[in-house]
């Protein structure tokens, strides 16, 4: 057990937590389900005026500013942490800012094609029992696993 | 929308993101730890949000009849099962696998003062705008 969890799961089931209130709570208040990765779409509609552009889709124009209050909350949460419980340090990753940029072309593109990401199916969507949802995540899961060991091994 | 929505979309995406920092799971080489099964906690991560979320998707329309604000408690537009949305969690998949990163994390990363992960933001707006132009030409459609 110890050896699965090396840092205990506090942190993470109190994290957990606090995600799940944060959705919960702008769905009491407003009805809407908070899934992230669509705001890489609907913000294109600012740009991309042609009526019968797939940006321009009535879902994401309807869409888009909240989109962007989510995640300039996002953002302002992270703030939070780093000022009050982290003493203003900012955490800084090590991988390169070019492995990054290429991985995130690979997260924009799959994460739009199957219409979700770990909040839009992990969360939300599994949370409304959809069997697409579903799917995703058990897919992405396996996926991101074997990836991740792959990269592991050939970089060690 | 009106102001105060926007306010209380914020509040909760402050809540959303600091749980993202506090948890760990804002943090690529956490998420990389999870993944290469060196420490599972990340699986309580999502385990707890799903449990709230669970609850309240499930229950809240039962006993309320509108949100606090007025108009209606939405649903995405429910998915098929296709080979869009395999190939899609599958793509999504290798890039998490090489970064740690997913859309929600990466904004609150850059909150910790993560600043390389803005280059994955970057990223991800790209790999969309690759897909939805591949959309306007007919192509990969997922309904």
């Amino acid at each position: 057990m110890e050896s699965l969890f090396p840092l205990g799961i506090e942190q993470y089931l109190v994290g957990g937590l606090l995600v799940g209130a944060g959705i919960a709570f702008i769905y009491l208040m407003t009805g809407i389900v908070s899934g992230v990765s669509t705001t890489f779409t609907s913000t294109w509609s600012f740009i991309f005026t042609d009526p019968a552009s797939f940006f321009r889709r009535e879902t994401f124009v309807a869409s888009r500013l909240w989109r962007l209050s989510l995640v300039l909350g996002l953002v302002l949460g992270g703030l939070v942490y780093m000022i009050f419980l982290n003493d203003g340090n900012a955490t800084v990753t090590a991988l390169s800012p070019m492995r990054l940029f290429f991985g995130g072309i690979l997260v924009g593109i799959g994460t739009r094609m199957a219409a979700g990401c770990p909040s839009g199916h992990g969360i939300t969507g599994n949370a409304m029992l959809e069997k697409s949802s579903l799917v995703a995540t058990a897919t992405f899961l396996l996926v991101g696993i074997l990836v991740a060991l792959l990269t592991q091994a050939v970089l060690a | 929308m009106t102001f105060s929505k926007h306010i209380i979309i914020i509040l909760g995406g402050a809540a959303f993101g600091l749980g993202l920092a506090y948890s760990g799971a804002a943090v690529p080489e956490v998420v990389l730890s999870f993944l290469r099964l060196e420490d599972l906690g990340l699986a309580f991560v999502i385990g707890g949000a799903l449990l709230v979320t669970l609850l309240t998707f499930q229950l809240l329309p039962k006993v309320l009849h509108t949100p606090f604000f007025g108009g209606t408690f939405t649903r995405p537009a429910k998915l098929p099962v296709s080979k869009w949305n395999i190939l899609g969690a599958s793509i999504f998949g290798v890039g998490w696998g090489l970064t740690g990163l997913c859309p929600g994390t990466s904004f609150a990363a850059i909150g910790m003062g993560n600043w390389p992960v803005l280059a994955g933001i970057v990223g991800m707006f790209l790999g969309a705008l690759f897909y939805g132009l591949l959309r306007n030409r007919g192509l990969a459609g997922i309904e």
